[in-house]
């Protein structure tokens, strides 16, 4: 109690200096625990989000290109295979279900995708999961100049079923190439916090015979998204497309593959963590220097408490508390930079990729971090605590006269 | 009357910036009855302070003896000398040497804490005793410099303290504060049966005490120095 009041008088006394340490402490937890929560929960979600496919087969190009392009809808696509090939895994017997994309367009660089119907009637985007539209809406018919939207981009263009469009030629927006067909609305799919979510989703022919494409182009497909009867099956036609073929690259697992991007960049979550670790390191100094700064002025006072009867492990044991209380505030600050860089952070990656962190999910570094950062502030509270501890209270209390 | 505080043979020395070693405070012999109150007269620099501090535990003694209330105050651990302060003496200071960052209530709680214990009431009574009812969320800046030497007196009777050590207490008012506040000092430790032990230079100080002896008398550094 007598300790609790010594602190919270002095931390009062020094309110400002107070203010800014915590603050500089908060900086840090705040991005300690954004850097390490974005990481994992970002790799976890990137290797879970598959659209419910096993692999792809696409034209002859790195796997993760293929995936970016054909399950994340980011990149370019590598090139095309004909349908021909598209036929013959479709036929394959390890092969459960196969559906066809084309790329190739947008609509004010919103991507649009050629699909099949099955896509919708047929797949789980996730287990148990299936596209389901918005009241009032549809799928599109084939061979039909309509469209389906995924939510985000229905909400972001505030589109609604009956709206109409022309495509843009291209995946990077361009004025100067709209396509004349005209496509109508004709569903909103319901949010599934996945890339699906960024797409204008149309008939496949209708993307494969847009005027402007090339002829040759109507009889390819961008990629094939492809379920598999059992997790064998994979490396078979693994084997068959990627080690005895050389026209075209079957991209499995789609988890690991996307792992592969998260090893790629494992530098950048590095640099992140240094960055954030040095910020630590800074805050926790702040505490050292503001409170070993306050002990001119509060060495009297301290000098007073030994005088009243405090022991030195008191005065020690008052200002280390004083240097955790200054941490433990940090740390609750640090949850507040937290809840808004996830926001800031999780908002940048629904609108690049379509994929949604969640926000509130715990993660062992949300207790690990404030109580670390208590136990540096505690830390860096004993080089002033010492000072403290060795005042020498006659000396300190003899009148200035 | 059994002594409250008995001092044998107690010398303190301080090496000098020449590298000298000057002794200050050599006492062959002193006591304090209990209740007792005395006051010591003595110039600045002669050392009283340093006796006082010697007293009360502040300073650990180069070689001698302090009983308060039959303890010995030397031979006692650092801690141990913090806890038998707190508990048995109450030292008041010539700057007050109040916490400024706290109430004046929480200046007497505080140091009621380091001994038996802060009680409220008791405090609260305390303060009300010497005038302070109306001031005890005041800060000290917030008083009037008669009001904190009240405060200061309060802190050092709280705790029903054996033996009370006052150092220069009128040295910071006016001749008019200054007879109003010694004589509540006085008052005050009669009520809780506390010896005085008064250091001071200020004859006005020293008229109102009917015990009254030379510092130099008790000291034997200060008589070689002819002080």
């Amino acid at each position: 109690m007598t300790i609790l009041l010594i602190v919270y008088r002095s931390l009062r006394q020094h309110a400002l200096s107070t203010v800014v340490t915590a603050c500089s402490l908060a900086l840090a937890a705040g991005l300690l625990m954004t850097v390490w929560v974005v990481k994992t929960q970002s790799q976890r979600t990137f290797t879970q989000t598959t659209a419910g496919f096993d692999a792809v087969l696409g034209a002859r190009s790195a796997k993760l290109q293929l995936v970016l392009n054909a399950i994340f809808h980011l990149e370019a696509s590598p090139g095309n295979l004909a349908w021909a090939d598209y036929e013959q895994i479709k036929q394959h017997p390890a092969v459960k279900t196969a559906i066809p994309i084309a790329v190739g367009d947008n609509f004010r660089g919103w991507r649009i995708v050629g699909t099949v119907p099955e896509l919708f009637s047929d797949v789980e985007y996730n287990p148990g999961r299936k596209y389901t539209l918005a009241a009032g809406g549809r799928f599109f018919e084939t061979g039909k100049h309509e469209a389906v939207v995924g939510s985000f981009v229905a909400q972001q263009l505030g589109w609604k079923v009956g709206a109409t469009f022309h495509p843009f030629h291209g995946i990077a927006f361009d004025e100067q190439h709209e396509h004349e067909e005209q496509y109508e609305v004709v569903g909103i799919l319901e949010p599934t916090n996945s890339p699906a979510d960024r797409v204008i989703w149309t008939p496949l022919e209708g993307v494969q015979t847009m005027t402007g494409h090339n002829p040759a182009a109507a009889t390819e497909v961008s990629a094939v998204l492809i379920q598999l009867r059992s997790p064998t099956a994979g490396f078979m036609l693994d084997m068959m497309y990627n080690k005895q073929g050389n026209r075209l690259t079957f991209a499995y697992p789609v988890g690991a593959i996307v792992g592969e991007l998260f090893a790629k960049i494992g530098w950048f979550d590095r640099v992140l963590a240094l960055v954030a670790y040095l910020v630590a390191l800074v805050a926790a100094g702040s505490v050292l220097a503001s409170i070993y700064a306050s002990m001119s002025a509060r060495r009297r006072d301290l000098a007073i408490l030994r005088a009243l009867g405090a022991h030195r492990r008191t005065v020690f044991g008052a200002v280390v508390t004083e240097a955790a209380v200054i941490g433990a505030l940090g740390a609750a600050g640090g949850f507040v930079v937290y809840c808004g860089l996830m926001v800031v952070v999780s908002n940048v990656i629904r609108v690049q990729t379509g994929v949604v962190l969640e926000r509130v999910a715990w993660h062992d570094v949300l207790w690990i971090c404030p109580l670390a950062m208590v136990g540096l502030a505690a830390l860096s509270g004993m080089v002033p605590a010492a000072k403290a501890y060795r005042i020498p209270v006659a000396e300190t209390l003899a009148p200035a006269s | 009357m059994l002594a409250m505080l008995a001092i044998h043979g107690l010398t303190q020395s301080f090496l000098s910036p020449d590298g000298r070693r000057n002794t200050v405070v050599d006492v062959p012999a002193f006591s304090l009855g209990a209740g007792e109150q005395l006051a010591l007269r003595g110039e600045s620099g002669s050392g009283k302070t340093t006796f006082l501090h010697l007293i009360a535990g502040i300073l650990a003694a180069d070689s001698g003896s302090i009983h308060v209330e039959g303890i010995d105050m030397v031979s006692l651990s650092e801690p141990k000398r913090d806890r038998l302060r707190a508990e048995k003496i109450g030292y008041i200071f010539q700057t007050f040497n109040l916490l400024q960052g706290h109430t004046v209530l929480e200046n007497v709680l505080l140091g009621m804490s380091f001994g038996p214990g802060a009680d409220r009431s008791r405090a609260r009574a305390v303060l009300e005793r010497l005038g302070l009812g109306e001031r005890l969320y005041h800060f000290p800046r917030q008083l009037s410099t008669g009001q904190q030497q009240r405060v200061a007196v309060a802190r050092a009777l709280a705790n029903r303290p054996k033996l009370v050590l006052a150092d220069e207490p009128t040295g910071n008012l006016d001749r008019r504060n200054a007879t109003e506040s010694l004589a509540l000092i006085r008052e005050t430790c009669r009520e809780v049966g506390a010896a005085l032990l008064l250091v001071s230079h200020d004859e006005n100080a020293l008229a109102q005490f009917s015990q009254v002896k030379n510092f130099a008398d008790i000291n034997a550094a200060q008589q070689g120095a002819g002080t």
